[in-house]
């Protein structure tokens, strides 16, 4: 078991919470940047995760230490995407400049949002974010002169100070970057007065607020900071995508991206990055499944005698061929990781750590949850 | 000058008022416990201290101000604390993290410069720091500074939630029945324990309290609610013989 051994307060003030920790991150940071070179080129098409990193950061600022759960943060995604295609193609900015404009203005929309949030808890506010985000997508089909309404429109590569991300290649090491910058903005603030005051409106607004917390100014950053983020993460978005329509923001999207923070685990940066990998590669394990389980479940069954192996591949394959299949497999994933392990893959992995580092005197009952009544008598 | 008033102090919820013309003041430096009988609106007190209800009449005064349309996020800045009768602590964040944010009266956070760390935050930061471990010092938390509060026993979390309110450093400290859900042993240490707060603190403590060992130990005056409306008040023994709060805890 490794104890850190502090012995300033500068040592809890860092970014990291030891040299060891230090030193792992950039071993994966070396991996991540030497991974294009050592797998075949189609693999690199995975900027998606990335891309997908920064929409986990944003929700997570917000569901997961705000504790205001949003299901309109495809909204936000499409307000940065169409911002800046609009900024870049038909003003002709720059690309730095569009996407630092893109992203203000989608903060400048989350703060919108943000201000009737701040009369609304819990479920009412999830409302509230669905019907924004309906609203968003009417608006992208029938704004036509910016977003071309459902013809859609289509998105240039990026050209960044004369050079050109035409390659996947060089869009992986874009995406790379801007997420790194995202966790390195967000754990900046995490780690101030600002951060702590998110996550103390999460676990008690009364007692936040008897602390001089002002709920309304801190609620109202925290949607706009998650927003911008989100604009920000638009914008690559575009281009990954290279085709921008209205109903690719759709509902379905923002729950995806719920998805990912509650299965990577809520309340952590770890746990966004989690969540991303496992939405942006789980449809690439399902459309790979596809072509094989039915092979396998008909070559396993064919044991029992030719027609019965057939018989199977038949069933399995019409099974796996179904169209929903996705967000049905997404939505029992859901299902499963909140009844079971609701702290997400971080959880998981945490009690793993601690598995190891104490481990022949590991206790069973270390992650017990417990009933707790303490919270009985809340004032709402 | 006055250190706290309130002065006809009332509040209504529909058709029920909980609290009904209450008057009472403070001295600097001095224990004030108000207890009462379940419903008396004791707590409905503290919240309309702490601003989180609106009056329905009345005027609440600290240190020459009137506080009654102060919104509720300016009270901490102003020095007055509170902890609360159902622990309301940060439950997923550590000890620490819990006291710093007792120091959020005090922070100015400034976005810009948060989003970059620069070293004005960071220096900040260590001047909060050296506050809460301050507190720390004073409430003996060394062991638990690190843990998350979800994971520490009930009588520590009382004690941090008074560190957390310490932490904004106030003049006037509002416990909400420090002693509810204590051991006999840990009663008696918070009685040392707001002792110390008002004597080498110099913190002015009003509290709500049930434990008549504890408030006969610390309270300097003792104010009886019934039903929103003062029945007594004077020191423990007064009021503990007065016919009338005889009268309010055993009927008749």
């Amino acid at each position: 078991m490794r104890i850190p051994f502090k012995t300033t307060y500068d040592a809890d003030l860092g970014l990291f919470r030891d040299p060891v920790q230090r030193r792992w991150y950039a071993a994966l940071l070396a991996a991540v940047l030497l991974l294009p070179l050592a797998v075949p080129a189609y693999l690199v098409d995975i900027s998606l995760v990335f891309i997908y990193g920064i929409c986990g950061v944003s929700l997570m600022v917000l569901a997961g230490y705000t504790g205001l759960v949003s299901l309109g943060h495809a909204a936000f995604l499409g307000i940065g995407a169409y911002a800046h295609v609009f900024f870049l193609q038909d003003v002709g900015l720059p690309w730095v400049v569009s996407v630092a404009l893109a992203a203000l203005l989608t903060a400048a929309a989350g703060m919108l949002v943000g201000l009737p949030a701040l009369r609304m808890t819990g479920v009412y506010l999830t409302i509230a974010t669905l019907a924004f985000a309906l609203i968003i997508q009417e608006v992208f089909t029938r704004w036509e002169r910016v977003t071309h309404g459902l013809k859609g429109r289509p998105v240039d590569k990026p050209v960044i100070f004369g050079v050109s991300f035409t390659s996947d290649v060089a869009f992986y090491f874009l995406c790379v970057a801007l997420l790194i910058v995202a966790l390195w903005l967000t754990a900046n603030v995490l780690r101030a007065p600002t951060g702590r005051a998110w996550v103390a409106i999460r676990d008690s607004e009364i007692a936040a607020q008897s602390m001089g917390v002002h709920l309304a100014r801190y609620k109202t950053m925290a949607f706009a900071y998650s927003a911008g983020l989100m604009g920000a993460a638009g914008a690559l978005f575009a281009h990954k995508i290279g085709f921008l329509a209205p109903d690719i923001f759709s509902v379905l999207l923002s729950i995806q991206f719920l998805l990912m923070v509650v299965v990577g685990g809520l309340g952590s940066l770890h746990g966004a990055l989690y969540g991303a990998v496992f939405v942006a590669l789980l449809p690439v394990l399902i459309s790979e499944a596809r072509d094989y389980v039915p092979q396998w479940a008909g070559q396993a069954a064919a044991v029992l005698g030719k027609d019965a192996g057939s018989a199977v591949y038949l069933a399995v394959e019409r099974f796996v061929k179904q169209p929903g299949l996705e967000p049905g497999v997404f939505g029992l994933i859901l299902v499963l990781f909140i009844l079971f392990e609701p702290l997400g893959i971080y959880g998981r992995w945490r009690k793993l750590q601690v598995f190891f580092s104490t481990f022949p005197l590991y206790k069973r009952a270390t992650f017990r949850r417990q009933k707790t009544y303490m919270r009985s008598e809340r004032l709402r | 000058m006055t250190f706290f008033a309130a002065d006809d102090l009332g509040v209504n919820f529909g058709g029920i008022r909980a609290v009904d013309g209450v008057s009472f003041e403070v001295q600097p430096g001095e224990v004030f416990t108000i207890i009462g009988p379940n419903g008396a609106g004791k707590t409905t007190i503290f919240n309309l201290i702490s601003r989180i209800y609106d009056p329905s009449q009345g005027r609440l005064t600290f240190r020459d101000e009137d506080i009654t349309g102060v919104p509720a996020h300016e009270i901490a800045r102003r020095g007055i604390a509170r902890t609360f009768q159902n622990i309301e602590l940060f439950e997923h964040a550590s000890v620490l993290h819990n006291l710093l944010l007792g120091r959020h009266a005090h922070a100015r956070p400034h976005f810009g410069q948060e989003l970059f760390f620069l070293p004005s935050v960071r220096a900040r930061e260590r001047v909060h720091r050296e506050a809460a471990e301050k507190v720390i010092d004073f409430l003996d938390l060394q062991p638990y500074r690190d843990n998350l509060v979800v994971n520490l026993p009930y009588g520590v979390r009382k004690v941090v939630e008074m560190g957390r309110a310490l932490c904004t450093e106030p003049t006037l400290l509002l416990l909400d029945e420090p002693s509810s859900g204590l051991s006999v042993e840990e009663t008696a240490e918070m009685a040392f324990w707001i002792q110390d707060i008002r004597s080498l603190l110099g913190i002015t403590v009003l509290m709500v309290e049930h434990d008549m060992s504890l408030v006969g130990a610390v309270s300097d005056r003792v104010l009886a609610l019934n039903y929103g409306r003062v029945v007594a008040c004077g020191t423990c023994q007064e009021v503990q013989s007065h016919p009338d709060v005889i009268k309010a805890y055993l009927g008749g």
